[in-house]
């Protein structure tokens, strides 16, 4: 068995990112769909942190993955906001019963 | 084989299994807390790879922050009286090949490009420098992020109470 090394964490990323694509088209539910967004920013995080370890470019990896964490607590919060909106005017989250523009 | 290996595999499996659970569960809460699992299995392979001051803020943003955050929406967006906490699904058929296609593209694109790798310097507590870093060449993203975020939850807020 070979020890872990770069291609050990590329091939973890990629599976997160495909699993995180798989809820975002199968699931109905809105939050589900958010929950596949946070699994695909986690996968493209441990790609940053990975190549970050394994490359020669000192340190800035781990911080853009820093600055992607904050901007997923950003858009989580900005998608609840619009998800609680869509639940009080159409009393679903369900992605795919939410068409209309404006009734 | 030794202890790095076996924790990155424990940790790995850790992270892909629970996130297999994530996305094909179908109780909405169920798959929060297993979100959980797969975020703390993320935290570890951030510490096996060196960087342990974005596991630490994996776990408290992560964990304690957009969890919180999901199980709230899942509370508030759906009778919890009349137990309707259920997720359904769609076009799983052309789903499954689809992502199955695109997986398979992408890992056999990791699995065979020829990587360059530096030799491995030793793990060093990455606190100080990214401080340094962030105090200095990312000092102009910085305060953007810091105005992105409040301009951000200013929006959540007004957006919600509406």
């Amino acid at each position: 068995m070979v020890s872990v090394g770069l291609t050990h964490f590329l091939v973890i990323s990629t599976l997160l990112f495909s699993m995180g694509l798989y809820a975002i088209i199968t699931r109905k539910n809105a939050v589900m769909v958010l929950m596949g967004v946070e699994l695909i920013l986690n996968s493209a995080n441990i790609n940053f942190i990975a190549f970050s370890r394994f490359g020669n470019f000192g340190y800035s990896g781990q911080l853009i993955a820093l600055f992607v964490i904050v901007l997923a607590a950003a858009e989580a919060a900005i998608a609840l906001a619009i998800v609680l909106n869509i639940y009080k005017n159409l009393s679903t989250v369900n992605v795919d019963e939410v068409d209309n523009l404006k009734d | 084989m030794n202890i790095y290996d076996l924790i990155f595999y424990l940790f790995a499996l850790l992270t892909l299994v629970s996130a297999f659970f994530v996305v094909t569960n179908k109780n909405i809460v169920h798959s929060a807390f297993y979100l959980l699992f797969t975020f703390f299995g993320v935290a570890g392979i951030y510490v096996l790879l060196g960087a342990d001051f974005v596991a630490i803020v994996q776990l408290i943003v992560y964990v304690g922050g957009i969890l919180i955050l999901l199980l709230f929406g899942v509370m508030l967006t759906n009778k919890i009286t009349n137990v309707e906490i259920k997720t359904g699904t769609i076009n799983i058929f052309s789903a499954t090949i689809g992502v199955g296609l695109f997986s398979g593209a992408l890992l056999a694109a990791v699995l065979y490009a020829p990587w360059k790798e530096s030799s491995l310097q030793e793990a060093v507590p990455t606190t100080g420098i990214l401080g340094n870093l962030l105090m200095n060449e990312y000092v102009l993203v910085f305060e953007l992020l810091g105005i992105i975020l409040l301009i951000a939850l200013i929006g959540a807020a007004s957006i919600a109470r509406r």
